[in-house]
């Protein structure tokens, strides 16, 4: 039983509340460090580590934290583990924390982060909200990833810096532009409110069939 | 004096927060619905941008030369400070401007546009009038990627629109629109 709960909280990140496509949140570092995969990644990894970090400090300590200032506090835990990772990855791929700049500090104003410790982790047990947390991070990831590989294989015709489709290729440069993050992004959307109207109507009919039987 | 004119072209036009940076994409989305509070919201930003830089400004010179690693908390809790500080005076000196504003002034604290402001001036390191004139430029950069996003977002609620695109995914095509429209603007620099 317990062993379900938890897995429930982690898929439900991955796909029916995805941050990114159907709560639309966490979109300013979502847009722009997805002009490549491998940038994607990096700061999907960042965003993943101070996700479940904070989150596994706030519902460790969520009877100790007075609530007037708890958005300060959460606040601050946050920054402590954003500062954390802007240095390891300046440590480890120098390269890659020099093409994200100024956006990586910029995930403390990750409104997915914030609102995820608001909404969940200062309400339920450090094992649910480090779940809940595991299971966002990665629908961001996610995200980030199938954003900037569709971008990078349209814009540069290439994926993790890899030539896919040989001399002829003209690219798309306007994809790895910021206007490509938007069209992108707006087009994916598109997709998931075609899907769910599709859904919708499946239901609609299902039901007025099981009226009609009646 | 050219220089500073630069700064302010560029936050203003060429490097548009919203349309080039993606920042203060938030509110950008969310309140856009309405020409006025837009650009209500939009003034209430620059006037906290540019507090932002000159705090910022006296950090980094004063106390952050001795603990870098610091920077990051530092900003954030002076953000989430100054803003609160401001809501305290606007309400005490003009009770009629704190309604005006409304929920929009707590708000700025969580726009991304601000914290970046503050890190892209400290990377680029600016001093305090060019800091000044950055904030001021981004801030009506903020401002006017707000206003032209509301005004078609107006024009488009009398318009027939199918059902599929309505919402978040026509605003996005818009801004990419627009974003490709200020990309134009880019030209400005190489001339200089």
């Amino acid at each position: 039983m317990k062993k379900n709960e938890s897995h429930e909280e982690f898929i439900k990140g991955l796909w029916r509340d995805n941050p990114v496509f159907v709560q639309v949140l966490g979109m300013c570092p979502m847009l722009a460090v997805t002009n490549s995969a491998i940038n994607a990644i990096a700061m999907g990894m960042a965003t993943f580590f101070v996700l479940v970090g904070s989150s596994f400090l706030v519902s460790t300590f969520r009877h100790l934290i007075p609530k007037q200032v708890r958005i300060s506090c959460f606040i601050i835990i946050i920054a402590t583990f954003v500062t954390i990772a802007d240095y390891t990855l300046l440590a480890l791929v120098p390269a890659v924390h020099k093409e994200l700049g100024a956006f990586i500090p910029l995930i403390v104003a990750n409104c997915l982060i914030l609102g995820r410790q608001e909404a969940f982790a200062s309400r339920y047990p450090t094992k649910l909200a480090v779940m809940d947390a595991m299971g966002m991070a990665s629908g961001f990831l996610l995200a980030l990833l199938s954003l900037g590989s569709i971008r990078e294989i349209l814009g540069d015709g290439a994926l993790f810096g890899m030539n896919l489709f040989g001399e002829h290729f003209e690219p798309w440069v306007i994809m790895i532009l910021p206007p490509g993050g938007f069209l992108t992004l707006g087009v994916i959307l598109l997709f998931f409110n075609w899907f769910k109207l599709k859904k919708d109507e499946f239901l609609e009919d299902v039901a007025a069939a099981e009226r009609g039987g009646n | 004096m050219d220089n500073l004119l630069w700064i302010f072209v560029g936050a203003l036009l060429v490097n548009n927060f919203v349309l080039t940076y993606f920042l203060g994409l938030c509110p950008f989305l969310g309140v856009s619905n309405s020409l006025e509070t837009s650009a209500r919201l939009g003034l209430a930003t620059t006037f906290v941008m540019l507090v932002t830089a000159v705090c910022a400004w006296v950090l980094n010179t004063y106390v952050l030369i001795h603990a870098p690693y610091l920077r990051l908390i530092c900003f954030i809790v002076v953000i989430a400070s100054t803003v609160q500080f401001i809501e305290m005076l606007i309400k005490k000196l003009s009770p009629a401007l704190f309604r005006a504003m409304g929920i929009f002034l707590p708000l700025i604290t969580t726009n991304c546009a601000i914290l970046g402001l503050a890190i892209f001036a400290t990377n680029r390191g600016y001093g305090f009038w060019e800091g000044i004139v950055y904030a001021l430029g981004a801030g009506i950069g903020f401002t006017l990627a707000l206003v032209l996003l509301a005004g078609l977002r107006e024009e488009s609620e009398l318009s027939n629109i199918p059902k599929l695109i309505k919402g978040t995914a026509m605003n996005l095509i818009i801004a990419g629109i627009l974003s490709m429209a200020f990309m134009g603007f880019a030209g400005l620099f190489s001339s200089a």
